[in-house]
């Protein structure tokens, strides 16, 4: 039998440049798309409506933020299972700076500011103390959720201004809405920075054999600790738009956005084990799920039986390749 | 490396006997026997979840859907017990093992015939399995009116002075303890854990143990199934969500190294009842029940520092399959 790692080798592009594009992971994942989008347009006449769409980019986009840099992380070998709780926190912290009476600006930079922080007090745990990042971030996971709950008790921290509330709910042109806006130049940045830069290659490195990318001079600890920060960066970001378009503060926002980040960079063909992936994937798999997420949601099927579908989704997509090539070697 | 367990454990029964004592100094009837069985009752599933747990994680595995398996199994049962009261309940608690082992053969066989990594797989099944609760209850509650005196009763029952839940925890526990120190499966449990390569070339078959380690884990979160819903005499959607952490948490307090190979059923025992400890004695100091979540989040970290010594060297294998040799 073969192992995962091999499987997601990528197909040599200077051989055949067409076929291996065609057999790419993104292609399937296009493919994927297409089959939800199609079927989504049949089955619900609400959804080809250009507002219908745009409602759609909600689903994904404060999640696929995360995912961006969580992308990154899991390259790297590591993984943050806290970013849910670093937005309630970051959430928290920005409801208590308004009954201080901070304005919109102040807020943003709350919000933000707590997130990196809360990363890079993760990426010191698992870079300082050299522990695994698994367990510390289940550990600061029930630390800052904890925190948010002693500040906020069973209350709830609401009228935020309107001024602030744009930033979750407010549209840069027509039906284009400010978090898709800022998702898509996040995502043309971690593109960038994964794929064109020697930071991105290192983290590559990093992901494939820590050692060695040690002893050829990559800062590995620096490198792991600034991916952390911006995870927790991307969570804070996260974090303003989500408060921004609930309009209220919760200790419990934010429930399981950790799993569905890690889905998302998971269907996007980046390996759990480290060393492989593409921001291109993880942008696709994020507007699967919203396609899926939305489209259920149009034939009214509930938020958990959705669940069903997304984690279906996850195996499937995961084990076809795997059982395809299974399926060739036999014949 | 076995002196590193055993003082592990022990510096974490000081731990909770100084809890025990601290809380002790300003409520005397905290450390009172009956209020101590209470702890222990009230720790009995968390105790069985780690062991479950515990048997994934030696083999560098990792099972995030247990409590969805639990949620699943309970809903099972209370609404088999609600269309037929006359179902005897042990034949109840034997069908949720066999659907819990069911739920969790499926995780195994993913990570054993596919070799998809455990991470993936479980958090792929957590979201199913949750997902199906709803499907097959439809979104209602099976409320405490609709089960029968017998379902609710049974692990309330006394027998010798403690409750059958409790008695159930330590049969588990014995249970465990024997699998994992007498028998050919806790052996090779422990082997992958430490050299999965090695354990290849000495006939271990990886991929079937880790398996039965999913298979095990699952049985026990379909058992842990009708002891929650019976406990909380409420079956929902709801049940144990975002548990399978805490579960993680008492296995990596009790010094279960998530690098595999590395942990003890006492210390899975002794990591859950701190837990349990903690979350008693909470209430009884005064302190609201919101520090809970921070309070256990410190703890683990604590746990993970003091622990960082002897798992420094393989900080993410948790997250690499075993290199399963081509046969």
């Amino acid at each position: 039998m073969s192992d995962v790692k091999a499987g997601r080798q990528l197909p040599n592009r200077l051989d055949n440049p067409l076929k291996s594009t065609l057999l790419s992971w993104e292609s399937l994942l296009v493919l994927v798309a297409v089959a939800i989008f199609i079927f989504n347009s049949y089955s619900s006449p609400y959804f080809l409506n250009e507002w219908s769409l745009s409602d759609l980019t909600f689903n994904f986009t404060e999640k696929a933020l995360i995912a961006l840099a969580m992308a990154l992380l899991i390259i790297s070998g590591e993984i943050d299972l806290s970013v849910a709780a670093i937005i309630a926190l970051a959430s928290t912290m920005m409801g208590l700076a308004l009954q201080y009476g901070a304005d919109t600006s102040v807020l943003v930079a709350v919000g933000v500011g707590v997130g990196l922080l809360c990363g890079a007090f993760n990426g010191f745990l698992v870079t300082g103390l050299k522990l695994p990042s698994i367990v510390v971030t289940i550990g600061t996971m029930s630390l800052f959720r904890g925190i948010s709950y002693i500040i906020l008790g069973d209350k709830s921290f609401g009228n935020y201004p309107a001024s602030f509330g744009w930033f979750g709910q407010g549209y840069v042109w027509w039906v284009i809405s400010f978090e898709l806006v800022l998702f898509l130049v996040f995502a043309v940045i971690y593109f960038v920075l994964l794929h064109r830069t020697n930071f991105g290659r290192r983290v590559f490195a990093i992901g494939n054999n820590d050692v060695a990318a040690q002893f050829s001079g990559v800062r590995v600890d620096r490198i792991k600790f600034i991916l952390f920060c911006l995870t927790g960066l991307m969570s804070g970001i996260a974090a303003v738009l989500l408060t921004a378009r609930l309009g209220s503060t919760r200790p419990s926002i934010a429930q399981g956005f950790e799993l569905e980040a890690i889905t998302m960079v998971v269907l996007g063909g980046v390996s759990i084990l480290g060393g492989a992936g593409s921001i291109v994937g993880v942008v696709l798999a994020a507007l699967i799920m919203g396609l899926v997420t939305f489209g259920l949601g149009l034939l009214n099927v509930p938020g958990i039986v959705m669940s069903i579908f997304i984690g279906g989704l996850l195996i499937t997509v995961i084990a076809l390749p795997i059982l395809f090539r299974m399926w060739r070697q036999r014949a | 490396m076995k002196s590193l367990a055993k003082h592990r454990e022990i510096w974490l029964g000081l731990a909770i006997i100084a809890v025990i004592i601290l809380v002790t100094l300003r409520f005397p009837r905290f450390s009172q026997p009956g209020n101590l069985l209470t702890i222990f009752n009230d720790t009995s599933i968390l105790m069985m979840l780690a062991l479950g747990q515990m048997a994934v994680i030696l083999t560098r595995s990792i099972d995030l859907s247990m409590a969805a398996n639990l949620a699943l199994t309970g809903m099972i049962a209370a609404m088999l017990n609600a269309a037929y009261p006359a179902i005897p309940i042990p034949l109840i608690m034997a069908l949720c093992v066999v659907i819990g082992g069911l739920l969790g053969a499926f995780n195994g066989v993913l990570v054993w015939k596919l070799n998809i990594p455990p991470i993936v797989v479980t958090l792929g099944t957590l979201t199913i399995f949750r997902g199906l609760v709803f499907v097959i209850s439809g979104g209602a509650w099976v409320n405490a009116a609709q089960m029968s005196p017998d379902f609710i009763g049974l692990q309330r029952a006394v027998v010798l002075g403690l409750p059958v839940l409790s008695w159930i925890a330590i049969v588990v526990a014995i249970l465990f303890f024997l699998l994992m120190t007498r028998t050919p499966l806790g052996r090779s449990l422990y082997a992958i854990g430490v050299n999965p390569t090695a354990s290849v070339y000495t006939g271990i078959n990886v991929g079937l143990t880790k398996f039965m380690a999913f298979v095990l884990a699952g049985a026990v979160s379909g058992l842990c199934g009708y002891l929650w819903i019976s406990r909380y005499v409420i079956a929902s959607v709801q049940v144990a969500s975002g548990y399978e952490l805490t579960i993680v948490a008492a296995c990596v307090i009790g010094g279960i190294s998530i690098a595999g190979g590395i942990g003890t059923v006492a210390g899975a025992l002794l990591g859950a009842l701190f837990l349990g400890v903690i979350n008693n004695a909470l209430p009884v100091i005064n302190i609201s029940p919101f520090w809970q979540m921070a309070i256990s989040g410190t703890a683990i970290l604590l746990a993970v520092i003091l622990n960082a010594r002897g798992e420094r060297r393989k900080g993410r294998v948790i997250l690499k399959t075993a290199e399963v040799a081509h046969v």
